[in-house]
């Protein structure tokens, strides 16, 4: 990631020196073209939609928009959509830093096989992802009458929606993870190893320091899309108003019931997280970029 | 890499690591996906069959992977202009579009599932003047390849932009020097060293619209036989309490997504040998 980075912020630089440059610059038309088709899409994809929302989120005014927001139905999802990414953001940080140590530090085979498996889940349709769960816990399942006879409800209960979110943020971190320390190499450990410092103290000031920006990276990305994953928890939630219901479960709801309003409110809340993620993203790309300098 | 260790390990922690790695994702990815596979090899090969090429599921396949293939390859071609005019122009508000590249990355797909919808329905910002040209977007499967095309934005962009940051001058103006064109410079200098990135950008955004449940829902309108996508018949299966049925329709999408998670990996590879990386 450092490297992309401080390519990032040294493009402006480049840019400048590529458009004024004979061999790399177009013929003026061309450049226009291309900005204008290129900023055209950026606006109609992109741009658009993300206004759309606000714009429709407040069509009846503050009002209806903060009573949206403040009603119990959706105070319960925003409770339920934290507690997903309370438990699996954690989880799948230690899982990353595990899988990352093994894979860069240590020579096995096997070891590309398990790389592929790691983003295995980015690869599955979310629908499928929730099915899996259905068909290991559910009812029907293969420990469903198991955990019936102890009264454990996974399936249409919170643990069944924790655990399709946990399933669709593995990757996240590992993979921000494993490209930097397989580029930053053993050396550094092995010299705090011989000179006596012990397994944890390694990780802790050694390992640690060197990759806590991919860290914060990872960790901001998956909470992301633990906040938002909609697919993968629709199948397990079983959609009960006030019980599990996550926050886009909710905007679903209230959009199936034509609130288009209330259903704008609370996605905007959503828009907002997302938009918050953009900038904490941008802003961990350009404190690596100052680092790398 | 495959090589065996030949030194001792100086490094505390492989048994940990390594144990944890691997029980963790057996828990939580492999067990529960293979009960996908265990789950449909139950089913008798003719029910199975009867399930995965019903006329209803194969008119899903059909829009699924056809709009995810049209989809990436509009994604293709915009992401490299896009990718192109971050890297080798300056504009007003470069900065901003740069962060914003991401947003599919970030935003719900719930709400960008509503949010298209609210634009290209008959009365949206964009319905309102496609609808009266004959173009009818929303709840219907252009709707699909809009919200295909937003989910895949990204993928294109950001497999090519740093190989073009990382794009050595040198070539072009060697190019240039022995009078070629800038378009003989760009198909026969440039273009070859971004398909690659072009192509791996291409399989990540396809593989990424095949799957896509969330932003798709909203807009497709879900007409059976004309908007309806495969994970949609899931999801139908499931609610009709047909598990068997929607086993055996996600394990066709599971196969697929092996492929082309494979075929990315290929991909990938290759990209990195072309650069001149070794992995």
């Amino acid at each position: 990631m450092a490297a992309i980075t401080a390519n990032l912020y040294a493009q402006h630089d480049r840019a400048a020196l590529l458009e004024n440059r004979q061999a790399t610059r177009e013929a003026r038309w061309v450049k226009v073209t291309i900005l204008g088709a290129a900023l055209t899409f950026f606006a109609i994809f992109l741009l658009l939609p993300l206004a759309v929302v606000f714009v429709e989120a407040l069509a009846k005014g503050w009002h209806t928009y903060l009573d949206a927001l403040v009603e119990p139905d959706a105070l319960s999802a925003v409770t339920l959509t934290l507690l997903a990414a309370l438990i699996s953001v954690p989880l799948n940080l230690v899982f990353g830093v595990a899988a990352a140590w093994a894979i860069t530090r240590f020579d096995f085979r096997g070891k590309q096989l398990l790389i592929t498996l790691i983003d295995l889940p980015f690869s599955v349709s979310p629908v499928v992802a929730g099915l899996i769960y259905v068909l290991v816990f559910s009812s029907h399942g293969w420990i469903g009458p198991w955990l019936l006879e102890h009264d454990i409800k996974v399936i249409f209960a919170v643990p069944g929606i924790v655990l399709a979110t946990v399933f669709v943020t593995v990757p996240f971190v590992a993979r921000e993870l494993i490209p930097l320390l397989q580029a930053q190499g053993r050396e550094e450990e092995e010299a705090a190893v011989v000179l006596g410092a012990r397994g944890w103290q390694v990780f802790w000031h050694v390992t640690l320091p060197n990759v806590r920006w991919a860290l914060l990276y990872g960790v901001i990305l998956s909470n992301a899309r633990a906040m938002g994953e909609f697919g993968a928890v629709s199948v397990v939630s079983g959609h009960i108003r006030g019980e599990t219901n996550t926050l886009p479960l909710h905007v679903e709801i209230l959009y199936n019931e034509y609130q288009f309003a209330a259903a704008f409110a609370v996605a905007s809340l959503l828009a907002l997280l997302a938009l918050v993620t953009l900038a904490v993203k941008s802003w961990i790309e350009w404190r690596a970029a100052q680092a790398h300098d | 890499m495959t090589k065996a260790p030949t030194l001792p390990r100086v490094l505390p922690g492989f048994g940990l690591s390594l144990g944890f790695t691997l029980t963790y994702l057996s828990l939580v990815v492999l067990i529960p996906l293979a009960a996908v596979f265990i789950r449909a090899s139950s089913l008798s090969l003719e029910a199975f069959w009867d399930a995965v090429t019903a006329p209803r599921v194969l008119a899903s396949y059909q829009l699924s992977f056809g709009m995810a293939l049209l989809a990436a390859a509009i994604n293709t071609v915009f992401g490299l202009l896009l990718a192109w005019s971050l890297v080798r122009y300056r504009f007003p508000g470069k900065k901003l579009v740069d962060a914003l590249v991401d947003l599919p990355f970030a935003l719900p797909t719930a709400v960008a599932g509503i949010a298209l919808t609210a634009l290209y329905a008959g009365n949206g910002w964009l319905g309102q003047y496609l609808e009266p040209l004959g173009i009818k977007v929303a709840f219907g499967p252009l709707g699909v390849l809009v919200a295909l095309v937003f989910i895949g934005l990204p993928f294109v962009v950001r497999t090519v932009q740093p190989v073009l940051e990382d794009l050595e001058t040198e070539l072009e103006e060697a190019a240039t020097s022995l009078g070629a064109h800038r378009w003989q410079t760009f198909r026969h200098v440039i273009l070859p060293v971004l398909q690659p990135a072009l192509m791996t950008g291409f399989a990540l955004a396809f593989a990424r619209a095949v799957g896509e449940y969330g932003s798709v829902i909203f807009i497709a309108g879900n007409i059976p036989m004309v908007s309806e996508i495969t994970p949609l018949m899931i999801i139908s299966k499931l609610e009709q309490y047909d598990y068997a049925g929607a086993t055996a329709i996600a394990s066709v999408m599971l196969v697929a997504s092996f492929l082309l998670l494979l075929a990315i990996n290929g991909l990938q590879a290759w990209q990195a040998r072309r650069n001149g990386r070794s992995e």
